[in-house]
C-alpha cells in the first residue's frame, strides 16, 4: 500500500513542471511537438481508450462464453485442463506475444480480416484502407487475446460460486442450460462479471509491450480502425529512454499518471464489484 | 395455466410428456445451440496460446543454437548471441526475488497471522490493485527513484522495479499456502510458550514452504518475462556486464522487444530464439508449480 | 377461486374446506369429476388459460407413479438397488430413512434431476400415469414441468421480486399475457397460503421474506407451472417449529391437487403428512433399498418388516 502510495506521489511529482506549464490542456493538446516544447496527450489516451474499448468487443463475448462453458457445461475431464491452459495464457511475457503479433497475426489480419473490411466497406471512412496489418486493429486483436485470461478466470470464479441450489431451482422448473444459466446463474453473478470486464479493461488500458510492438507507433489521433496509432504506454515505451530529462520527461511522466489514475480507479471499482458479488454467493449458500 | 395460454395442446399434464410444441422445439434448439457457441468460444480461447507456442517454438528452434547461448551481441552488424541478455536476466531477476520476495512473505504473514480482519483486507484489497498498476508505470516509479538522481541507467533499478512487481504476486500465493496450515499446529506451538511471532515464523512458514516457493516460482517467471519497467531502469546494453549492478544491463525480454525491431531477418530470428528460452523457462515453471496445485484442489 | 368464498385465513386451514386448495385454473369441467367435487363457486375471470388447460390435460392424468426394478448410480457407487414402489395420485407419500439410504436420490430419480450430477445413471423404469418417463420420447425439461419440486433449503432467485420468483416458470415458455400471469401469481400465492402476507409487497425481492415464507414462495414457485406431482425434499428441516407448522397444514391442503412425495428425517411429521409411508434403508455396501411401503398408520403401529419396528420405534443395530 505504501508502494501505491508512493509510485501516485513519484508520478504527480516528476510531472509537476508539465501540468505547471499545460494545466488540463495537456488532456486535450493534439501535438507532441519535441522541438518546439509543445506537449498534448489526446492521441495517446485517444488511442489507449480506442484500442483497449475494440479489445473489449472483441474479448469480451468469447472470454464470457468461455467463462460459461468451464463452469457450468464442460465435463470435468475437459473444464479442469482448459481453465489450465487459459491461465498458462496469461503467463505468456507480453513481449512474446508482441513478437507473434508483429511477425505472425498483423500479416495474417492484414490479408484477412483487414482486406475484407476494405474491400467491402471501405467506402465507410472508418473501414477505409489501406491496411497495414501493424495498427490500430491489430493492436487491439493482441490486447483481446492478452485480457481473455484475465476475464475467463475472474468471470469463471463467480460463476462457480453460484451456489447449487440456485441452479437446481430454475432446473425444477423445467429450464434448459442454457435458460437455467441465463435467468438463474448470470444474474446472481452479474456484478461479478462486470467487476471482470473492467479488471480486462484495466489490464488492456496499461498493457505495454506486445501493444508498443503493434500498434504502429503514430502520434496522431488515429481516424480510422486500420490507422496506425500510439498508446499512453507504447508512448511512453518508446520515447522514455531518448527523452531529455526537463519538459519532456516530465510530459512522459505526466501521461503516465493519467494512466495510474485511469488504471487505478478502474481496479478499485472492479475488485469491490468482484468482492461484493462472492459475498453475495456465500451468503445465499449459507443463510437461509 | 399461462403455459397453455399460446399454445393449449401443450400445457403441461401427463399425456402432453410426448407432445413436443414448437415452443419446445425452440428452446431446445436454442439450448444446443448456446452449448455449441460456448464449446466453440472455449476452443478459440485456447487458440492463440496454441498458436503462440507454435509459432515461437518453430520459429525459435533454428534460431536456438551454441552462439545465441553464449556469444554476446556484436556491438556494430549483425550476429553474435544473447548472452549478454541471458545473464543479465540472470542477475536481475534474482535480485528482484532477493528484494521483492521477504517483503512479499511478511506483508501476507502479517496480514494471515497478526493483523485484523480490517487491516488484512486493506492490505490484500492493495496488493490486488498494485497487480493492476501497468508495469510500465513501475518502472518509470523505479527511473525517478534509482536513475534520475544518478544520471545513470542501473541493473538495481531495473531489479527494484521488478521486485515491485513480484511484491503483490508471492504476497498472495504466500497468504493463500499460508491459510492451508491447520490451526492446532499454531496453538500447539503457541501453547508451549513460543512467541507469536517465532511461532508465525518456525511452524507456519515452514509447513507452507511448499507453497511459498511455489509462489515464488511464479512470480520469478513473472518477472523474467517483464520487459515494460526494464526499458528505462536497466535500459539493455549490448556488452556482457556481470557484476556492476550500477550500470546498465540486458535482459532477455528487452532483447526480444530490440531484436524485433530491426529491420534485418537475422536478428528478428534471433528474437524467435530468445522468445522460446523465455517461453521455456515460463511455461516449464507455471506447468510445474500450478500442475501440482491443481491436482491437490482437485475436488 | 375457492379462496374468494372462504375466509381469508391461511393460517388456520380448518377454516378453510378442503375444497380452499383445489386448484382452481385446472378446474375445467373436463377435470372437476376425475378429481374431487367441487363446491359450487362464483365464476371468477379466469380467461383462457382454464379453458386451455382443460383442453390439454387429458382426464387420465392423475400422477399416478409406478417404479420399477429402479437402480441408480453416482459413478460406480450404486446409491439405489432395485426399488419397486407404486405412488398413488393425490395422496402424501413420505419417504423415511437412516441418512445415506438413498432417499433424496430416490426423489431426483423421479422427475431426473439426479441425472444432472456428473456420472450419474439410472437403470429401471419410473411410469407416470403410463407413460414410461425414463423413455426415449420424453423430453426431461419437460418432464420437470409435470413433476415439480421443493427443496431443503428455501431458494428463492434472490434478484427477482416475489412476484418474479412466482413467474419464472411461466415466463420460460413464452410471453404470457400481463392479466394471465398476474392471476396465475396470485392464485398460486393463495394455494401455498403466502397471498395474504405478500400482496401488498410483490414488487419486493423474495429473500426479504422469512424463512417459512420463502418455503411457501418456493411452492407456489413449483405450482404456477402446474405440475401434477409435487416433490419435497425435507422441505421443513430448515424452518423453526411454527413454520414448519405452516408447511405442513399446506401440505395437507395440496394433496387434494397432486401427488405429493416428501422425504423427512422427522418420523413424527412423517407420521402426520402422509398417508403412505416407504421405509428405506441401506445394505452392507450402502445401497439403499425399500424395506416396505403401506398406509402410515399401519408402518408406525404395525409394520410387517423389522426392520422398520427397529427403525420406528428408535432402535438400532
Amino acid at each position: 500500500m505504501v508502494l501505491l502510495v508512493a509510485i501516485a506521489a513519484r508520478l504527480a511529482a516528476g510531472s509537476a513542471s508539465t501540468w505547471q506549464r499545460f494545466g488540463a490542456g495537456f488532456l486535450v493538446g493534439q501535438t507532441w511537438d519535441v522541438v518546439n516544447g509543445v506537449y498534448g496527450a489526446l492521441p495517446f489516451i485517444v488511442g489507449t481508450i480506442a484500442s483497449s474499448l475494440l479489445a473489449l468487443v472483441v474479448a469480451v463475448p468469447i472470454s464470457l462464453l468461455t467463462a460459461v462453458f468451464l463452469a457450468e457445461l464442460a465435463p470435468r475431464w475437459l473444464a479442469v485442463p482448459l481453465t489450465f491452459l487459459v491461465e498458462l495464457l496469461a503467463a505468456i511475457p507480453s513481449v512474446v506475444v508482441g513478437l507473434w503479433g508483429v511477425f505472425v497475426l498483423s500479416p495474417l489480419l492484414r490479408d484477412t480480416v483487414e482486406a475484407w473490411f476494405v474491400a467491402h466497406l471501405g467506402f465507410i471512412p472508418v473501414f477505409a484502407g489501406p491496411a497495414f496489418g501493424i495498427g490500430l486493429f491489430s493492436a487491439s486483436v493482441v490486447l483481446a487475446i492478452m485480457i481473455l485470461p484475465t476475464i475467463v478466470s475472474i468471470a469463471r470464479e463467480v460463476i462457480v460460486a453460484v451456489p447449487q441450489s440456485q441452479r437446481e431451482a430454475m432446473l425444477a422448473l423445467g429450464a434448459t442450460r442454457a435458460e437455467t444459466i441465463g435467468r438463474a446463474v448470470l444474474p446472481i453473478a452479474r456484478s461479478g462479471i462486470v467487476g471482470a470486464v473492467i479488471l480486462g479493461l484495466g489490464r488492456a488500458l496499461g498493457e505495454t509491450m506486445a501493444v508498443t510492438m503493434v500498434v504502429g507507433n503514430k502520434d496522431a489521433v488515429p481516424s480510422r480502425l486500420f490507422d496506425q496509432a500510439q498508446t499512453i504506454a507504447s508512448k511512453i515505451a518508446t520515447t522514455f529512454n531518448e527523452a531529455q530529462v526537463g519538459i519532456q520527461v516530465d510530459s512522459l511522466i505526466a501521461l503516465g499518471l493519467v494512466l495510474l489514475g485511469i488504471t487505478i480507479g478502474l481496479n478499485v471499482i472492479a475488485r469491490l464489484l468482484v468482492r461484493r458479488t462472492a459475498a453475495n454467493s456465500r451468503g445465499l449458500a449459507t443463510g437461509g | 395455466m399461462s403455459a397453455v395460454m399460446e399454445q393449449p395442446s401443450a400445457g403441461p399434464g401427463v399425456a402432453s410428456l410426448l407432445l413436443r410444441s414448437s415452443t419446445d422445439r425452440r428452446r431446445t434448439w436454442f439450448d444446443r445451440l448456446y452449448r455449441s457457441v460456448a464449446f466453440l468460444a472455449a476452443v478459440l480461447c485456447v487458440i492463440p496460446l496454441l498458436a503462440i507456442v507454435g509459432f515461437v517454438t518453430v520459429n525459435g528452434a533454428g534460431a536456438l543454437n551454441l552462439d545465441l547461448l553464449t556469444k554476446p551481441t556484436r556491438a556494430l552488424g549483425i550476429g553474435g548471441g544473447a548472452a549478454a541478455a541471458i545473464l543479465g536476466s540472470l542477475q536481475m531477476v534474482p535480485l528482484a526475488a532477493v528484494i521483492g520476495t521477504p517483503i512479499g512473505v511478511f506483508a501476507a504473514l502479517y496480514t494471515v497471522e497478526f493483523s485484523g480482519r480490517r487491516a488484512a483486507g486493506v492490505i490484500r484489497f492493495a496488493a490486488d490493485v498494485l497487480v493492476g498498476v501497468p508495469s510500465i508505470l513501475v518502472g518509470i516509479f523505479a527511473f525517478t527513484v534509482f536513475v534520475l538522481p544518478f544520471h545513470q541507467f542501473n541493473a538495481v533499478a531495473g531489479s527494484v522495479a521488478l521486485a515491485i512487481i513480484i511484491i503483490p504476486v508471492v504476497m498472495r500465493t504466500t497468504e493463500e499456502s499460508l491459510r492451508l496450515v491447520p490451526g492446532n499446529l499454531r496453538e500447539a506451538s503457541l501453547a508451549l510458550g513460543v512467541p507469536v511471532w517465532r511461532t508465525a515464523l518456525s511452524v507456519v512458514l515452514r509447513t507452507g514452504l511448499s507453497g511459498v516457493l511455489g509462489g515464488v516460482m511464479l512470480a520469478l517467471a513473472r518477472a523474467a518475462g517483464e520487459t515494460a519497467p526494464l526499458i528505462f531502469t536497466a535500459l539493455g546494453n549490448q556488452l556482457v556486464n556481470v557484476g556492476n549492478l550500477g550500470k546498465p544491463m540486458d535482459a532477455l525480454p528487452l532483447f526480444i522487444f530490440v531484436n524485433a525491431r530491426q529491420p534485418y531477418p537475422a536478428q528478428n530470428s534471433q528474437a524467435w530464439g530468445a522468445a522460446l528460452l523465455l517461453l521455456l523457462f515460463v511455461l516449464v515453471v507455471n506447468v510445474l508449480v500450478r500442475g501440482r496445485s491443481l491436482g491437490r484442489r482437485a475436488r | 377461486m375457492a379462496v374468494d368464498t372462504a375466509p381469508p385465513a391461511p393460517s388456520d386451514p380448518s377454516a378453510v374446506p378442503p375444497a380452499a386448495s383445489q386448484s382452481p385454473e385446472q378446474g375445467g369441467t373436463a377435470l372437476a369429476p376425475v378429481r374431487m367435487a367441487l363446491p359450487p363457486r362464483p365464476v371468477t375471470p379466469r380467461s383462457t388459460a382454464a379453458g386451455g388447460t382443460g383442453a390439454g390435460r387429458d382426464t387420465s392424468s392423475q400422477g399416478h407413479l409406478e417404479i420399477t426394478r429402479l437402480n441408480a448410480w453416482y459413478g460406480s457407487f450404486r446409491a439405489l438397488k432395485d426399488i419397486d414402489l407404486t405412488i398413488r395420485p393425490h395422496a402424501v407419500t413420505a419417504l423415511i430413512g437412516p441418512s445415506g439410504c438413498g432417499k433424496s436420490t430416490f426423489l431426483r430419480t423421479l422427475n431426473r434431476m439426479h441425472e444432472l450430477i456428473p456420472g450419474a445413471t439410472v437403470k429401471g423404469s419410473i411410469e407416470l400415469d403410463g407413460i414410461d418417463i425414463y423413455g426415449s420420447d420424453v423430453d426431461p425439461v419437460r418432464l420437470r414441468r409435470v413433476i415439480g419440486m421443493v427443496f431443503q433449503r428455501p431458494n428463492p432467485f434472490p434478484t427477482m421480486s416475489i412476484y418474479d420468483n412466482v413467474a419464472a416458470g411461466l415466463r420460460l415458455t413464452g410471453r404470457p399475457s400481463r392479466p394471465d400471469l398476474d392471476l396465475t401469481v396470485e392464485r398460486s400465492l393463495r394455494r401455498a397460503a403466502l397471498w395474504d402476507e405478500v400482496k401488498d409487497k410483490l414488487r419486493q425481492n423474495g429473500t426479504s421474506l422469512s424463512g417459512g415464507q420463502q418455503q411457501r414462495l418456493c411452492i407456489a414457485r413449483a405450482l404456477a407451472i402446474g405440475p401434477e406431482v409435487l416433490l419435497m425434499d425435507e422441505p421443513a428441516s430448515a424452518l423453526d417449529p411454527s413454520a414448519t407448522l405452516r408447511i405442513e397444514e399446506l401440505i395437507a391442503e395440496l394433496k387434494e391437487s397432486y401427488t405429493i412425495v416428501i422425504v423427512t428425517h422427522n418420523m413424527q411429521q412423517a407420521a402426520r403428512v402422509s398417508d403412505r409411508t416407504a421405509f428405506f434403508t441401506m445394505d452392507d455396501d450402502r445401497a439403499g433399498y425399500l424395506v416396505e411401503v403401506d398406509d402410515t398408520s399401519r408402518i408406525f403401529t404395525n409394520p410387517r418388516e423389522r426392520l422398520t419396528e427397529d427403525y420406528v420405534s428408535g432402535r438400532f443395530g
